[in-house]
Formats: structure tokens, sequence, C-alpha cells
């Protein structure tokens, strides 16, 4: 894909623009936003070591990734060892053939998913349904996001950008022709519905999908956590249970996952545990009960190794908890689908254009205050705003940055080293500014910076900077 | 904390801060004043401009060096340098060191003056422990934390702590105060949709508290909540913490129009 670096950014802007004036949209945000940040605080005011378990956490995701291709042999051993199978994906479009081709072997009609944030990146349903099989999001955000023919816009929360009303009337047009003909409104009411319709699914299904929260080396387990127990019927009820993973979801042991799992709920949900947290670790045995017939796990690149031992590795950390997402007054005021692909807020802003090149995405880094919450809130501690500044530093070294900006930048960067000059030259718009603006105290309108005051009026300067004053004051003296 | 003797004064310098400079030069003499009542004696380097944000956060590293060369010039003599800003003094203080990292020549001249660079309110309150001299403000204030400030120098206590003693001032948190006002520098100018939108949150936030004065340690911040304030028609008044601790906060408030007998 080749898009003009001029075109991507006009994109950004523009969907940013449509997310600003979209009220449903502005409705459900605001709704979710406060919830996350009090929910999250509570939790963490909770638990008192709660920094010095992040720091814990931090360590072991550094260890692991000073140590990936030994902890990732690792597990492979041990899946193999459970009965299951390992498949290296370099890129997205080689981890769906792969997925792809064991659901062809398989004669697969129905495809069950539950949430998986890199079968998204993979973009792995189209695939599947071109092959003529039909696929199910499990995940009930993931399913109102499929029915609407749309992708998440959050990673713990596809469906956030959805008003109740809206869940309503998809639910209606899709449920009804199942037999579903009340409209329900109420939260408990559309929870039941989604679930009696999924339920049946569930049971035809052939192959079942998931991603992994964790996958655990010393075991060969997949770890999923969610609150809605789809993950469980997802993986145990079809024959075959595919996992896709990205490669530096690996840990080395069980007590390392449990340090990290103490970070990871309190700072998606608030919650100290999510409802169900599951390991699964390979077929049914002779003895179990119940369980697929084959487990596959499909470990995805796509450019995550690129990263490592370079400035971005930090990056690699992300335990997707979607903390920063919540945190962020960008995220918050646009939703995820501005962002253009399938990781949104802060660490989509660092991670897209690492991921997908760096001249499709010029726009992400750039639209952020720095303020830095993101980084504090983080349970790894990502430095995520210090990585974007990176970004920038890489975009202007590169020449990527617009030439006329850069110009202007260089121009005032020059003056600002020489501050006699640079006084100045600042005198004469600074006595323009204060003449255009003392009766009002505000300018309705300045050159140059028309979108400040598209929104905002800007105040007047004192028309005499301080330097000037001084240096009169001292002469006086 | 450092110990203030009549016979020699402690040296400070003024860093101005770009802002402050061109756009409300009565901060910076709030700031001399606050400073010279607690007994310093407050040099003003003619050689100053801007801290070099705009470059910085623009990703350009060689200009926002060079300007950081010379305002580690300007300011070799003081024995600490102060700034009526959370961000600039962050910029002194953390990202110079940074810059220079590698540098074999101005590593330690960077470290050296982030070393005597203060931000305002914490040089009065952690390093002077002054006690101001009484001044009164009648008036409901809601404080903005700037981000910079608030999460990479934890100032948070030390302006309230100073407000606490000006006589009729009461102070309001807002609901989440931990939020960005939506300035971000030339974030602002290059996407002013979505700068104008967190801003108008963040001024919503301080309408439901019913101040009547919005306060603050950044003049970016401020700039940012005023202009917002004054095109929804809402009447309240933004100063520099400065400007109320020095006691100049009797005259037209920032984006307040100048008074009619002046005009
Ligand atoms: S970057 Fe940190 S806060 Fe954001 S999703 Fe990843 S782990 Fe969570």
């Amino acid at each position: 894909m080749s898009v003009s670096t001029a075109s991507q950014r006009v994109e950004f802007q523009e969907r940013a623009r449509q997310a600003l004036q979209d009220t449903s949209l502005q409705r459900a945000l605001a709704k979710a936003r406060g919830g996350f940040v009090d929910h999250r605080l509570d939790a963490i005011e909770a638990l008192p070591e709660f920094d010095a378990i992040r720091d814990a956490a931090r360590d072991i995701k550094n260890h692991v990734l000073a140590n990936l291709d030994g902890y990732l042999e690792l597990y492979e051993q041990q899946v193999i060892e459970n009965g299951g199978q390992v498949h290296w994906a370099r890129d997205a479009d080689e981890a769906c053939q792969i997925v792809a081709g064991i659901c062809k072997d398989v004669g697969a009609k129905t495809v069950t998913k539950g949430k998986s944030m890199v079968s998204e990146e993979m973009h792995l349903n189209p695939v599947l349904e071109a092959a003529g099989m039909t696929v199910v999001e499990t995940d009930l955000g993931e399913y109102i996001v499929q029915l609407a023919g749309e992708t998440p816009s959050h990673i713990i929360a596809p469906a956030v950008h959805k008003t109740r009303e809206q869940i309503t009337d998809l639910f209606h047009e899709h449920h009804s022709p199942l037999g579903y003909t009340d409209r329900v409104t109420q939260r408990e009411a559309l929870v039941n519905e989604a679930r009696s319709v999924l339920r049946e699914r569930f049971v035809t299904a052939d192959v079942g999908i998931t991603g992994a929260n964790f996958l655990v080396a010393e075991t060969g387990a997949n770890v999923i956590v969610t609150n809605e127990g789809n993950g469980d019927l997802t993986s145990c009820l079809p024959r075959v249970h595919i996992v896709t993973a990205g490669i530096e979801k690996v840990v080395p042991s069980l007590d390392d996952l449990s340090v990290l799992l103490r970070v990871l709920a309190r700072s998606a949900t608030g919650q100290e545990f999510s409802a169900y947290t599951s390991l699964y670790s390979g077929p049914r045995r002779a003895d179990d009960i119940e369980g697929p017939e084959a487990y596959h796990v499909v470990l995805l690149d796509n450019g995550r190794s690129r990263l490592l031992g370079g400035q971005y590795q930090p990056m690699l950390r992300c335990i997707r908890c979607g903390a920063c997402l919540n945190h962020c007054p960008v995220y918050g005021s646009i939703g995820g689908h501005a962002y253009g692909w399938v990781y949104s807020g802060p660490m989509g802003s660092v991670l897209t254009p690492l991921l997908n090149g760096f001249d499709q995405s010029l726009d992400l880094p750039n639209a952020c205050t720095l303020n830095g919450r993101c980084k504090e809130v983080c349970p790894v501690r990502i430095p995520l705003s210090d990585l974007l500044l990176k970004h920038r530093v890489e975009q202007h070294e590169r020449r990527l940055s617009p030439g006329f900006g850069r110009f202007l930048l260089g121009v005032w960067a020059w003056l600002a080293c020489r501050p006699r000059l640079y006084q100045g030259v600042m005198a004469l718009p600074l006595r323009l500014m204060y003449l255009l603006g003392r009766r009002r105290g505000v300018l309705a309108w300045l050159p140059g910076a028309g979108g400040w005051t598209g929104s905002r009026d800007f105040p007047a300067p004192a028309g005499r900077s301080f330097m000037r004053q001084w240096q009169n004051r001292k002469v006086k003296s | 904390m450092i110990e203030a003797q009549t016979h020699s004064p402690i040296k400070v310098g003024l860093f101005i801060t770009c802002l402050a400079d061109l756009m409300r030069p009565q901060v910076a003499f709030a700031a001399v004043a606050l400073l010279e009542r607690a007994g310093c004696r407050v040099r003003v380097a003619r050689e100053q401009s801007c801290c070099g944000q705009p470059a910085l956060n623009s990703g350009d590293r060689a200009s926002t060096m060079n300007i950081a060369k010379s305002v580690i010039r300007a300011f070799s003599r003081d024995d600490f340098v102060v700034v009526p800003s959370g961000s600039c003094a962050d910029t002194l203080i953390n990202k110079y060191p940074d810059l220079f990292r590698h540098d074999v020549r101005w590593a330690g001249r960077a470290q050296g003056l982030a070393d005597k660079t203060f931000e305002l309110t914490t040089f009065l309150v952690d390093q002077l422990g002054a006690e101001l001299d009484q001044v009164s403000y009648p008036g409901v204030c809601a404080y903005h934390d700037s981000c910079s400030g608030l999460r990479e120098l934890a100032i948070q206590q030390q302006p309230r702590t100073l407000l606490d003693r000006v006589e009729g001032l009461s102070i309001r948190e807002l609901e989440d105060g931990n939020a960005c006002c939506g300035f971000g520098g030339l974030f602002s100018v290059k996407y002013p949709d979505l700068s104008g939108r967190i801003v108008s949150d963040k001024c919503a936030q301080i309408a439901q508290t019913e101040a009547d004065t919005v306060l603050g340690g950044d003049l970016g911040c401020l700039l940012n909540i005023a202009g917002r304030l004054r095109r929804e028609g809402r009447d309240l008044k933004v100063f520099h913490v400065a400007e109320v601790l020095a006691g100049m906060a009797d005259g037209p408030a920032i984006g307040e129009a100048e008074s009619e007998d002046k005009a």
C-alpha cells in the first residue's frame, strides 16, 4: 500500500474532524471515559504496592525481550510436548494463510472467534470469508462491531464507540429474522439476546480462534482474560482451537504470569481480576472430558522483531490493557477509528508507524499534547510520550515532516539563538496584536493561526515585552 | 533549603519564558517581586528568548541544542535559575541533559544548569521556605496543574501552599484535575480542532466548580483556557499564580480588556 504522505495527513485530520462532529460517538465516548479512569484509580488505591508490582511487571517484560528467542523456543517445545503445533508467521499475510489452511484442512464451515487484536491486525475475517467460511465473533463488543460492519475502536472495549440505542437498532435489524422480534433496550436484555443467538453458533462451530494475553513458556499454555467466558466456549467446544498471538506475548513462568495479571485487570477495567482467566495447554488428552482435538498456535512477527534492541523496544512490553487510551485526551475526543488501524490511542500512535511503515501515519505521533498521562498510567511503564517524541525526531531527521513548517521552525530557531535580534523582530507584531486586541482584551482572529481562533479567542499581548520594560526600568532607576 | 542572609543575598537568574516576555510581562514582574521579597537578588540576563520547546517537540534536536547552548551560556553566572513555568523548567531540568547525554563538551554544563534550575513556586516553597508578604485576593479559584509541571516536576502542593496564605482566597479542585488542557504548544496550532475540543472539556470542568478565577503556573495553558473561556462568554478571570501571590492581580486578567480610563 503506498499512499502519499500528504493524503495520509488529510485522512487522519479528516477522520478526526468527522469524529468530533459525530454526536453519537461523542455521547458514547463521554459515557465511557470517566468510568475507566475512576475504576482504575479505586483499584490501585486499594493496592498500596501497585507501583512495586508495576516495576516487577516491567522487569519481567524486559527480561523476556532480552531473551526472546530462548523463551519462544522453550514455549514451542512445551506446546509440542502437550500435543499442539506452533506455526511461525513473518507477516499478516503469512499468518492468514496459515490459519485459513488449517481451517480448510479440517473442512471448516463455521469459525468462532474470541477477542483477538492480533487477528484484527492480520485482517483475518475477510480471508476466511473469501474461503467460504462463516466467521462469528463471540466477544459481545466484537460481535456488535461485526454486525455493524466495522472494526474495534478500543483494544479492550471494541464497541465503546457505540451508544446503547445504536446497539438496540443493530440487534433489532439482525436478530429479527432469527425470531427475536422484540426491540430490547436494556443492557441486560441486550446481553442475553446476544448470548442466546451466539450459543447456537458455538455448538456448530468447527474451529475456534482466540488471541492470547500471555503465552507461558514453562508450561506451553496460552492465557486468555475475559469478562464474558466466551473465550472458554470458543476454545473448548470446536474440534480445532487456533491461537493467534504476537511473539512478544511470551512470559517465562506461571509466577511471572501472576505478576502481570495483577496489573492487567486493574489497569484495564479497575477490576482486581477479570471474571475469567483461562489457561489452555493443548488438545484434549485421553482422560479429558472436553477440549479440542487439535491445538495450533500461530505466532506473528509482523515487524515486532525489528524493534528488538532499538529505541522503540519498550513498546513491546505492552500488555494491551487500554489504560493509555482511557487516559488520553485525544483518544477521548475522537475514539479509535480516527487512528486508522487496529491499535489506537497512545500505544497505537507509537506502534502503527512502527508496524505499518513510518510514512503511513505521519500524523499519529504529532497529534498529541505530550501531556504524559499515558506514560504515568501504563502498568509496564512504557514511556509512551517519550516514544512519540522519538518518532517526531525520526520524522524530522528523515525529512518526512512538511517542508514549510520545517522552514518556519528553522527561521524561528535561528532567531531564538540570537536573543537581541529576536527581541527586535518580535516587537512589531507584538505591538500590532496589542493595538488590535486591547479594546476587547482578546483577538478573535489571528493571521497564520486561523485554526487556534476557530474555537477560542487569542488573549491580546501586553504591547511591550518584559525585556523592553525591564531595560527601561533599569535605565530609570 | 537555602538560608537567606542579609549581607549576601541569594543570586537568582530569572528565565522569563518567551510567553511571559511577549504575552504577559506582568508574570515576570511578579516573579521578580516574589523573589526579591524572599531575599534574592534577581538578575535578568539579556541574552534569553525561549527554552526551545517548539523545536524540541517538533523533533528538531539540532535547533533545540543550539537554543539550549545559548540558554546555558546566558545563565552560567547565576547561582540559581528560576522559571515561572513548569513546562519550561522541565525543559531546562530534564530535557537539556538528555539532549546532551552523548556530548562530552556540553553534558556537564547542561547538567549544571539543570541542577540549579527551579520552577518558581517550588523554589519559593521547597528551596527558600519563603514566608510571603500578606496579600489578599477575594476569589474562589480553580487551580489548573499543568501537565509537565505535575508529571515531570511533581508540582502540585507548592502553589497551593503559597495560595493558602492569601487572604480571601479559596481553592476549588477540578473533578479530573490531572487532565490536560489541550494546549500542547504547537499542537494547538497544528491540530486546532482537537485542541479546541480538549480545552472546552477543561472549561466545562472549571465551570462546574463555580469558581470565579482560574489560576495556574503555566502561561501556555492559561492563554489557552482564557481564550476558550472568553469565546464561551464566561466571565471568569484567569491569572498566573505569581500575579496573585505578588498582589498584582488587581488589573485586567489574561484576555481581559484594559479598563476604560487606560484604554
Ligand atoms: S501501552 Fe501500556 S497502558 Fe497502553 S495498552 Fe499497552 S500496557 Fe496498557
